[in-house]
């Protein structure tokens, strides 16, 4: 495609909402934030959104089916959180504080539609659709992602930074050489845009014009680094304009104004207007992972300033004064997540049955005659072992 | 842009393509590119999920010419340029691997081919073990690789090591004109992610192959296998030279020079150092009882001390003299005018082999 195709392209969009090309691609002045943190639903001049930046709230079935996502998410994430101080998990990097982000990316997507997710990203797996165990498959310290990516159309959750999103290009780029209409959701972190792949991926999706949203939480931190020290753009979301395309801003703890701007941008990838960068502020309110020290980066003031605005109490509060929240509803919901966290209780506290010589099974379509020789060399330890 | 529906280009007709490849091959010998470009061709023709990809490979076919013609006869959704990342082309390759496709992707040289090695390390590699097989990753990865053509700096590299070190990854190098068309039709179609190392100082190396002839056998699957078969490029009985790539060529003069002198030297060429056939390389040296290994990398943690320590290991009782090795020196590879003297050399693979303890 030509360089001018590609301008023609951006005219075409930009068009459709009565803006120019660079206020289509650049985001809205403020983010996007549509319920206060007491879920009281601002006025619409306080949104954040201005023409050619609206924003279709969704349905309140929507908003129940993503609230009761959000419960679970919580749920599970503390539930995880238990299970590795109690030795029965390796590892567990909890999004505490961002699950809202992490249901709106599941829910934006449309069956056939696949996800990137990364490590933190557990409770969007779960919302798309995987199996409790099988998501927490790698966190229990198994040597396999756990689940069948094709099954679920989600790809294993990525440790090395920005890499997947190389790879949902690729999903997508596949896709649209057979002609189907596949939206593709790649998940990363505000520390992880620093990296060369974030800037490769966004390049090649908008080049190609791929139906790909890059949804970047910003939670503040990697690791111990403040986002000051990543970047100093005015904003992750203003990074979308240099590759031309569209980025948007948004609150990342206000489930209302994710699942709108989610919904939109999927709806914009899929008409064919290319790929867009949805920064999500939100905040990581426990420690990177449970062997990390927040102590040494940061301090209980600012941890505390945020828990005001946490997530599932605004949507909560919301749906309590819309009078959708009944107190059935509330105990479906509950009740839903409470199942979760037992079956992920049970199902750790049985311990895993891995077979050491399914190492071997998996390298290679069939294994070389020199993995085959070292195969039976560990076959015969271990059988001597059990003598 | 449109989907490719016909298999290939309506405005070729695959008939016409082939008789114009026939007439060409009847009267003059093929080059080593040129079985390359024919390989990708008759792979594009054959499977529809194959994409070809990279840098400068669509109009301008390739800074070596190895895909020429391609997207003219194919289509620019199949052989297609991206923007200058190499980590963003093997990247993109194994999301499209993931999603049906079987991408041949092109490094421009070798070392340019670093800036993926995280994609590659990480993920070609891993895929298929990280997800129990349900992710398999069919793709290929092109390096025109190692020196003998007067490069510069970065544009010599003998970087196999790295792959081959690497378990998940195949890794294929083939050195005669029917090998680059066989090994690259079976990397195309493997199932397995393979990383494709193509001696540059061979591209233009020509020899008596009927393309056609070899397509259709491979196509009726009576083509011999190449990969994990190492082949026996010249028999002896004096002594084994084992080696691979852009050195097979050099120890196959060393191998007549040494024959006017009275020795006779066997020549194998490895082929695939992954997987590697240890079967074929022992059976050599058992009978001549006597080895080196000769490549052009730097010899250090290489894929050579890899094969001394694999023939010391089977054939101990057979040896009547250590395996030696002729390498490149352990320094960055040499500007061009200087490169001679760090290339594995007749003379020095003929000194070499007057070390091996000869009885008097
Ligand atoms: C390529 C790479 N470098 C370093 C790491 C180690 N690491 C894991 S998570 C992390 C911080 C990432 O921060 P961010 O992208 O903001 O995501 P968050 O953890 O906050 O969700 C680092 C440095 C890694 N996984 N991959
Ligand atoms: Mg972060």
């Amino acid at each position: 495609m030509s360089t001018d195709a590609h301008a023609d392209r951006m005219t075409e969009v930009s068009d459709k909402f009565g803006i120019t090309p660079e206020d289509y691609m650049l985001p809205a002045r403020h983010m996007i934030n549509l319920l206060d943190p007491d879920g009281t639903l601002r006025p619409q001049d306080k949104q954040g959104t201005e023409p050619g930046h609206e924003y279709p709230l969704p349905s309140p079935a929507r908003l129940m089916e993503a609230y009761s996502a959000l419960v679970t998410g919580r749920r599970v994430n503390d539930q995880n959180s238990a299970l590795v101080r109690q030795g029965r998990m390796a590892v567990y990097p909890s999004s505490h504080g961002q699950e809202a982000c992490q249901v709106a990316a599941a829910l934006c997507l449309e069956e056939g539609d696949w996800l990137f997710p990364t490590y933190r990203d557990t409770v969007a797996v779960l919302t798309k659709g995987v199996a409790p165990m099988e998501v927490m498959t790698s966190f229990r310290g198994e040597w396999h992602c756990g689940y069948d990516p094709k099954a679920y159309n989600c790809a294993p959750m990525a440790t090395p930074l920005t890499t997947q999103l190389l790879h949902a290009v690729g999903v997508a780029h596949a896709a649209k050489l057979r002609g189907e209409n596949t939206v593709v959701v790649a998940m990363c972190g505000d520390g992880a845009t620093s990296e060369g792949d974030f800037h490769e991926a966004l390049n090649f999706a908008a080049v190609f014009n791929l139906p790909v949203i890059f949804f970047v939480q910003n939670n503040k931190y990697a690791i111990s680094v403040p986002f000051s020290q990543q970047s100093a753009a005015p904003s992750l979301a203003h990074k979308a304009v240099g590759y031309g395309m569209a980025g948007e801003r948004v609150d990342g703890n206000d489930l209302m104004a994710l699942m709108s701007v989610m919904t939109r941008a999927v709806r914009l990838a899929r008409e064919g207007n290319g790929p867009l960068l949805v920064e999500a502020h939100t905040y990581r309110m426990q420690a990177h992972t449970n062997a990390d020290d927040d102590k040494r980066y940061r301090e209980d003031s600012e941890v505390a300033e945020w828990k005001a605005k946490d997530p599932v109490i605004r949507i909560q509060s919301y749906l309590d004064d819309a009078g959708l929240l009944t107190e059935q509803a509330a105990a479906d919901i509950s009740q839903k997540a409470e199942a979760v966290a037992k079956t992920l209780r049970d199902g750790m506290n049985q311990d895993a049955d891995t077979d050491p010589l399914e190492l071997f099974e998996h390298v290679y379509s069939s294994k070389t005659p020199q993995m085959a020789e070292q195969q039976a060399l560990l076959a015969d330890e271990l059988a001597r072992e059990e003598a | 842009m449109t989907t490719t529906t016909s298999r290939v280009n309506p405005n070729v007709s695959d008939a016409t393509a082939r008789a114009a490849a026939k007439a060409a091959n009847e009267n003059q010998p093929v080059t080593f590119g040129k079985a390359l470009n024919t390989a990708l061709a008759d792979a594009l023709t054959a499977e529809q999920s194959v994409v070809i990809f990279g840098e400068d490979v669509g109009t301008l076919g390739g800074v070596f010419r190895i895909t020429d013609g391609l997207t003219a006869r194919f289509g620019s959704e199949r052989c297609f340029d991206t923007p200058l990342a190499e980590s963003g082309i093997v990247g993109m390759a194994i999301g499209m691997a993931m999603n049906g496709m079987r991408p041949v992707i092109e490094m421009q040289f070798d070392a340019f081919a670093y800036p993926a090695f995280e994609q590659i390390a990480s993920h070609v590699a891993k895929m298929r073990n990280r997800t129990q097989g349900r992710l398999p990753l069919p793709m290929v990865i092109r390096i025109p690789y190692a020196g003998g053509v007067g490069g510069v700096e970065h544009h010599c590299d003998s970087s196999e090591a790295y792959y081959a070190h690497t378990p998940g990854l195949k890794v294929f190098t083939p050195a005669t004109v029917a090998d680059a068309y066989l090994m690259l039709r079976e990397a195309i179609d493997s199932e397995d992610p393979v990383v494709f190392f193509e001696p540059k100082k061979l591209y233009w190396s020509k020899e008596q192959v009927n393309l056609e002839e070899l397509a259709q056998q491979y196509e009726s699957g009576k083509a011999a296998r190449t990969e994990g078969k190492a082949r026996i490029a010249r028999a002896g009985s004096d002594a084994t030279l084992i080696t691979y790539g852009p050195s097979v060529s050099t120890c196959m003069q060393a191998a007549k020079v040494a024959a006017e002198e009275g020795i006779s030297l066997e020549v194998i060429d490895i082929r695939t150092i992954v997987p590697f056939d240890d079967e074929s390389m022992a059976a050599s040296v058992r009978k001549t009882g006597r080895a080196i290994v000769v490549a052009e990398a730097q010899g250090f943690a290489s894929v050579a001390s890899e094969i001394v320590a694999r023939v010391q290991e089977r054939c101990f009782h057979s040896l009547a003299a250590p395996v030696l090795r002729v390498t490149g020196f352990d320094i960055p590879f040499p500007a061009p005018t200087l490169e001679k003297y760090n290339l594995p050399s007749v003379e020095r693979i003929l000194d070499t082999v007057d070390q091996l303890q000869w009885e008097a």
